[in-house]
C-alpha cells in the first residue's frame, strides 16, 4: 500500500466527517513505559544488583495528555519524528497497550491491524495451514476461515500452490497471502503503520482498490507515516506528535506545515 | 448515513457493549483473559496442530517417532537401571516408562511455554491476543503427545506382564492434573522469562535436580528415611504416583495422592493464572 489511493486514480470525493459518529476516542491519554535503568539480561545480575540496592528505574512518558477523536469514515494521519509516540498511539488503539492515564474508546472492535502482515507464518506449513493459523491469530474463528478460504486464495492469486510448504514461496507471495488474509474481513477500524509495499504493481493496485472499498463502507483508517506527501494526499485530518505531546491537530495541510517548519527551523 | 448499519455484532462484549472497546471498562485481567481465551479457542487448536505437524514434518519417521522415542529411551534406561534395582521392582520397564512419560510431558510443555512466549514476543507487542494462548497450546500439544505415547506404554505393559485392569480408565484424571500443574508452572516461568531470558537455562538445571528428587527411576523405598519428608513436599511425586498406579499396579490412584495432587495442580494453576494475567499488559509494553 504505497498510498491508500493509487496516484493514477481520481481523488475520492471528500466526505464531511463531522456528520459521522466517533470511531476512536483518545481521551486525555498518557502512557508510561517503565524502564529499568540498566537493561538486565539475566535474573542473576538483577538479583545481585537488587541486593546491592543498585536497581534504578526510570519512567518514560511516551504520550502525555493526548486528546484526539477520530470520526467514522475518516482517514486520520499521525506524523512526528522517531520516538514521538506514534506507534504507541496505534498500539493503544489496537488494545495491545492500556493507557496509564485516560481512556481509549474504539467503536468497531476488534480493529484490523495492518501492522503485522503474515503474523505467525511458519515455513514448514502449507499455504493453506498458514492461512488458518494467521487468521485465527487475528481473532477469526476456524468457521470464518472455512467460509472465506477460496476468496483469500483467489485474492492472493496462489490457487495452485496452497498445498506447498511456505518455505517454497517467494517473499512477494508470502506478503500477498498475508495481506489477503488481513484484509479479507471488512474492518470498521483499520490501523496502518508506515508504508507497506505489497507485491508487484498489479497486486498493489488490487490492494488499493480493496482499501478504497473499505472506505466506501465508511471504515475508519488511522495511519502512521513519515511520507508527508502521502499524508497530505490521503488524510482528512492529522495530528503531529512531538515527544508524546500533541503539537498540532486538524486539517492535514496545517498540521504537516507546522511539522515541516519545526523540522526545518 | 446509516449510523447503525446492520453489521452482525459479535456476541462477546469487551468492556462495554459488543464491538466497543473501552479501556476504562475492561473486566479484571484474570477474567478478561478467560473470556478472550474462549473467543480465541480456535487459535489454541491451530497452535497445537501447528506444533504437532511441524514437529514431525521434517523427520523421516513422522508420527512414528512419537511411539519410537519413548520405546528407545525406555530400552536404554531399563538396561541400565534394572541392574541397579534388580529384584526391587517387578516390571521395571513399566514402572519407569509410566513415570518418565509424565515427566517428559511436564518438562517439555513448561519449557516450551516459556520459549513460545518469547517467540510470540514480537507479535504481542503489535496485535492483541490473549497471551496465555502460548502456554496453553504447548500444554495442549504435550497432552496430545502423551496420549499417543500411551499406545507403546500399554504395549509394553502387556508384553512384560504388568496387570492391565479397568483402573486404566482413571488415567485421564492424573493426566488432566499434570496438565493443570504444567500450565501453572509454565505461566509462572513465562512471566519471569520474558524479562530475564536466562531463566530458561536456570530452569533446565532445576528440572534435572527435580527429576532426580522424584521417584521416577527409583522406588520411594530406595530413599533414606531422612529424605522421605521431601517427598511430601514434592508435588511431582503425587502426580507421578497418580499416573503410575493404574498403569503399573493396575490399581486406582490412592485417594490421598489424588487429593494432594489436585491441591498442588489447582493451587499452582491459580497462582500462575493470576500472576501472568496481571503482568501480561506489562509484557506487551516491554519489548
Amino acid at each position: 500500500m504505497q498510498a491508500l489511493r493509487h496516484p493514477s486514480e481520481p481523488p475520492l470525493t471528500v466526505l464531511e466527517p463531522a456528520a459521522f459518529p466517533e470511531a476512536v476516542r483518545i481521551d486525555n491519554v498518557s502512557f508510561r513505559y517503565r524502564h529499568h535503568h540498566e537493561r538486565f539480561t539475566s535474573l542473576k545480575e538483577y538479583a545481585i544488583r537488587r541486593i546491592q540496592g543498585r536497581v534504578r528505574r526510570s519512567d518514560v512518558w511516551a504520550l502525555r495528555d493526548v486528546d484526539v477523536a477520530v470520526r467514522q469514515g475518516e482517514v486520520f494521519g499521525i506524523v512526528g519524528a522517531n520516538g514521538a509516540g506514534k506507534s504507541t498511539l496505534l498500539r493503544l488503539i489496537a488494545g495491545v497497550l492500556r493507557p496509564t492515564r485516560g481512556r481509549v474508546v474504539v467503536h468497531g472492535w476488534p480493529v484490523s491491524p495492518l501492522l503485522e502482515i503474515g503474523a505467525g507464518f511458519h515455513p514448514d506449513l502449507s499455504g493453506r495451514e498458514n492461512v488458518y493459523l494467521n487468521a485465527t491469530l487475528l481473532g477469526h474463528t476456524k468457521r470464518d476461515v472455512d467460509e472465506r478460504l477460496d476468496s483469500i486464495v483467489d485474492f492472493a492469486e496462489l490457487g495452485d500452490v496452497m498445498d506447498e510448504p511456505l518455505r517454497t514461496y517467494s517473499s512477494g507471495m508470502i506478503v500477498r497471502l498475508g495481506f489477503s488474509v488481513a484484509t479479507e474481513w471488512e474492518p470498521k477500524v483499520l490501523l496502518v503503520d508506515e508504508v507497506l509495499a505489497v507485491g508487484d504493481e498489479a497486486f498493489q493496485k488490487k490492494c488499493w482498490a480493496r482499501i478504497q472499498g473499505f472506505r466506501q463502507q465508511l471504515a475508519t483508517v488511522v495511519l502512521v507515516s513519515h511520507q508527508l506527501s502521502y499524508v497530505l494526499a490521503t488524510c482528512s485530518r492529522a495530528v503531529w506528535l512531538d515527544r508524546g505531546v500533541v503539537r498540532a491537530l486538524g486539517e492535514p495541510n496545517a498540521v504537516v506545515n507546522a511539522y515541516r517548519d519545526a523540522a526545518a527551523g | 448515513m446509516q449510523g447503525g448499519t446492520a453489521i452482525p455484532l459479535s456476541s462477546h462484549a469487551v468492556g462495554g457493549t459488543a464491538d466497543v472497546y473501552d479501556s476504562s471498562r475492561l473486566p479484571p485481567a484474570y477474567l478478561r483473559e478467560l473470556y478472550e481465551l474462549v473467543r480465541y479457542r480456535d487459535l489454541v487448536v491451530q497452535l497445537v496442530s501447528r506444533d504437532i505437524r511441524t514437529r514431525y514434518k521434517r523427520s523421516v519417521l513422522g508420527v512414528a517417532w512419537t511411539f519410537l522415542n519413548p520405546l528407545l529411551m525406555m530400552a536404554v534406561l531399563t538396561l541400565v537401571f534394572s541392574r541397579v534395582f534388580r529384584g526391587d521392582i517387578q516390571h521395571y520397564a513399566v514402572y519407569l516408562l509410566s513415570a518418565q512419560l509424565v515427566w517428559i510431558f511436564f518438562a517439555q510443555s513448561t519449557t516450551q511455554a516459556m520459549n513460545s512466549l518469547i517467540w510470540g514476543g514480537a507479535l504481542i507487542t503489535k496485535i492483541y491476543l490473549p497471551r496465555s494462548v502460548f502456554a496453553l497450546s504447548q500444554v495442549g500439544a504435550g497432552l496430545v503427545n502423551l496420549t499417543l505415547a500411551l499406545v507403546p506404554l500399554l504395549l509394553i505393559s502387556f508384553v512384560s506382564g504388568a496387570p492391565i485392569t479397568w483402573a486404566l480408565l482413571w488415567l485421564p484424571v492424573p493426566m488432566l492434573l499434570v496438565a493443570c500443574f504444567a500450565l501453572g508452572v509454565g505461566l509462572v516461568l513465562s512471566t519471569v522469562a520474558i524479562s530475564f531470558p536466562d531463566v530458561v537455562e536456570m530452569y533446565q538445571v532445576a528440572l534435572t535436580a527435580w527429576y532426580f528428587l522424584t521417584p521416577i527411576i527409583y522406588p520411594v523405598a530406595a530413599l533414606p528415611d531422612s529424605m522421605r519428608w521431601l517427598m511430601n513436599l514434592n508435588p511431582a511425586y503425587y502426580l507421578v504416583e497418580a499416573f503410575r498406579a493404574p498403569v503399573y499396579a493396575g490399581l486406582p490412584p490412592e485417594p490421598m495422592t489424588l487429593i494432594a495432587g489436585t491441591v498442588a495442580a489447582v493451587g499452582v494453576l491459580a497462582l500462575g493464572w493470576f500472576w501472568f494475567t496481571s503482568a501480561a499488559d506489562d509484557l506487551a509494553a516491554r519489548a
